[in-house]
């Protein structure tokens, strides 16, 4: 693996195709059970990887331990040539790791525009002295960030809920504001955990639109999901996961017929019966 | 709009308490807003802990006697015995640099208590915050040597400020201290409403929200919150010392847990994480037992009054007095028409 830029900018972008996250023998235990066992795969600059694998297959799991929420046993975490093990979520997402929750999280009592707002906090240049003294460049930079901010609304298509309670919104437009949140972070890898688990089929069509635009911008995916459609649709490459260790690694259509994923999901006899 | 109905209000209330004294000759009821003045300074820096960062500090008048004291000792000078022979003493030095060095070390104060005890949260908090106020509380009764314990400082010197074109400035009896109260409750306010509109601000409020989500998009939890114990503590610190320099006289019941209850009483009923709430509650809370005494109501009947008023308050309105007039005024404006989807100028719908 070639040594690449630890800088934060996220103008280091690598070239397309290249690794950026190494997870290299990951463990994870809970006492003396065993979330994650030996677990090793990479995500290349620019995909979209979906982990995928049954109830308790210790998917999120490893989303904790490399957004720095959970500490792994053993293993090693690396991005873009930065380890990751042992630093706090904070410092992580400083390093270009951001990630959504599997049960929607959101500022609740803040307006969307100001949940945005608070995940533009990496991007704001505002000394504490400075805003106390209430020198005029915090007075500029507040403006730049609010055009940042309702440039990602519009992004995401909630621009016309700017001033609405987070609280408030439907929900699959939460689910929306939690990855405008993310984005506002202006991550160069992005971590999604079962972003459209309880949508309708128009909402995740949308987020699946939404997601290519993300795409295009550069931003590597690493996607959680349990929405074979989505998972089929939108992955390039789909790492399969059971009881903690990694039983499938390839491009979707092979995953599909895998017999150890079709095992997994279905059972032995589905498997002996399509045999 | 919304932007020019604030300021018209803010400077109209401003113009208002300014003007006070010229048509309000009762001495007395100017004494009692000069010490609801400097309760609402030292509930307005409770407002940005409990308020805007979520955690309920019940120790603050720690800060605030530690302000009274550093600055009562500094401006009247001591001599301590630290070792055997070896003495520690300090000249006296200006009030102004007695009460800069107060809120120095009232923030300073903070910044370990911070560091301390925002490892642990929520009710570990308010413990250690209780407890390190009742040790200040010792402190200042049991060290005669340094703060005469409950004998308590005297003499203390009034503030005296030379500007240049006016000549010197006495801050001594009820109208110098009143302005002097009013300049360093606009400072307060400004400095509050500065930090929670910013980026610091946000980070704050993200952290009282949601701790998980705000920690994943990069937001230093612990930093912000020092931060806010920090600036907290200073002007609580601040207001201790407009305090020692204006009744003159500091002893170690400044450090009761009564005051903190009755700031705590302030920021809850006015509303907590707004900025105009600490001052309602604080005009309300702290007129409302002066209004009743001169109605010559006896003491017991003045306190139920005081107890069922906080009572009804907290039950019909639990967001406290300025969140439930925002809710009725927007209730109000927006049948005449909705705003703007993306303005030019951002509104703030901030009172």
């Amino acid at each position: 693996m070639t040594a690449l830029d630890t800088s934060t900018a996220p103008a280091a972008a690598a070239a397309p195709g290249a690794p950026a996250l190494v997870v290299t023998g990951l463990s994870i235990r809970f006492g003396g059970l065993t979330a994650v066992e030996d677990m090793t795969f990479e995500v290349n600059e620019g995909e979209v990887l979906s982990l995928i694998g049954p109830n308790g297959a210790g998917k999120t799991s490893a989303f904790n331990a490399i957004t720095g929420y959970i500490q792994a046993a053993s293993g090693s975490i690396v991005y873009r040539g930065a380890p990751l093990l042992g630093l706090k979520p904070n410092q992580i997402a400083a390093h270009g790791v951001v990630r959504t929750f599997q049960k929607t999280s959101v500022f609740n009592g803040l307006p969307v525009l100001d949940n945005v707002l608070v995940g533009l906090h990496l991007r704001a240049r505002q000394h504490p002295l400075a805003i106390i003294l209430g020198l005029p460049g915090v007075k500029r930079d507040e403006a730049r960030l609010r055009e940042a901010a309702w440039d990602i609304l519009t992004l995401v298509g909630l621009d016309g809920r700017a001033h609405e309670t987070a609280a408030s919104l439907p929900y699959g437009e939460l689910r929306l504001l939690e990855v405008a949140i993310a984005l506002a972070a202006e991550p160069t890898l992005l971590l999604l955990d079962e972003p459209v688990s309880g949508m309708n089929p128009s909402e995740t069509g949308a987020f699946m639109a939404l997601l290519g635009r993300i795409r295009a911008r550069g931003v590597t995916v690493l996607l959680v999901e349990h929405d074979m459609k989505m998972v089929m649709g939108v992955s390039d490459r789909v790492v399969c996961l059971n009881q903690g260790r990694i039983i499938a690694d390839g491009p979707p259509a092979a995953i599909q017929r895998d017999p150890q994923v079709i095992r997994a999901y279905l059972g032995e006899r589905y498997v002996r019966a399509r045999g | 709009m919304s932007r020019a109905v604030t300021l018209a209000s803010s400077l109209s209330w401003v113009a208002f308490l300014v003007t006070l004294p010229l048509w309000m000759n009762d001495l007395y009821f100017l004494h009692v807003l000069i010490i609801t003045g400097i309760f609402i300074v030292a509930a307005m820096s409770l407002n940005l802990l409990l308020g805007y960062t979520g955690q309920l500090s019940l120790g603050h008048v720690a800060f605030f006697g530690i302000g009274a004291y550093v600055s009562s000792l500094v401006s009247l000078g001591f001599e301590i015995h630290v070792w055997g022979e070896t003495t520690v003493s300090l000249e006296p030095k200006p009030v102004w640099l007695a009460m800069l060095v107060a809120v120095m070390f009232a923030g300073l104060c903070g910044f370990m208590i911070g560091k301390i005890s925002f490892k642990v949260r929520g009710a570990y908090f308010v413990i250690v915050s209780v407890s390190f106020a009742e040790v200040t509380r010792l402190v200042a009764l049991n060290w005669l040597e340094l703060t005469q314990g409950p004998m308590a400082l005297n003499n203390i010197p009034y503030l005296k400020l030379g500007i240049p074109g006016v000549g010197q400035i006495d801050f001594i009896g009820k109208l110098p201290n009143y302005y002097l109260v009013l300049g360093v409750a606009i400072l307060t306010y400004v400095i509050i409403r500065r930090l929670v509109r910013s980026r610091a601000g946000r980070a704050m409020i993200a952290l009282r929200e949601n701790e998980p989500l705000a920690t994943s998009v990069g937001i230093d939890v612990t930093r912000f919150l020092v931060l806010a114990t920090v600036v907290s503590a200073g002007l609580a610190g601040l207001a201790g010392a407009v305090y020692a320099h204006y009744v003159r006289i500091v002893d170690p019941d400044v450090f009761l847990f009564i005051y903190t209850v009755t700031m705590v009483i302030m920021v809850v009923t006015g509303g907590k994480g707004t900025l105009a709430g600490p001052i309602v509650g604080g005009l309300i809370f702290g007129i409302l037992p002066e209004v009743l005494r001169g109605f010559e109501v006896m003491p017991e009947i003045q306190w139920v009054v005081y107890g069922v008023l906080m009572i009804l308050i907290v039950y019909f309105l639990p967001e406290g007095i300025v969140p439930a007039l925002r809710d009725a005024w927007r209730r109000w404006a927006g049948r005449s028409g909705t705003p703007p989807a993306r303005p030019t100028v951002v509104v703030e719908a901030q009172p």
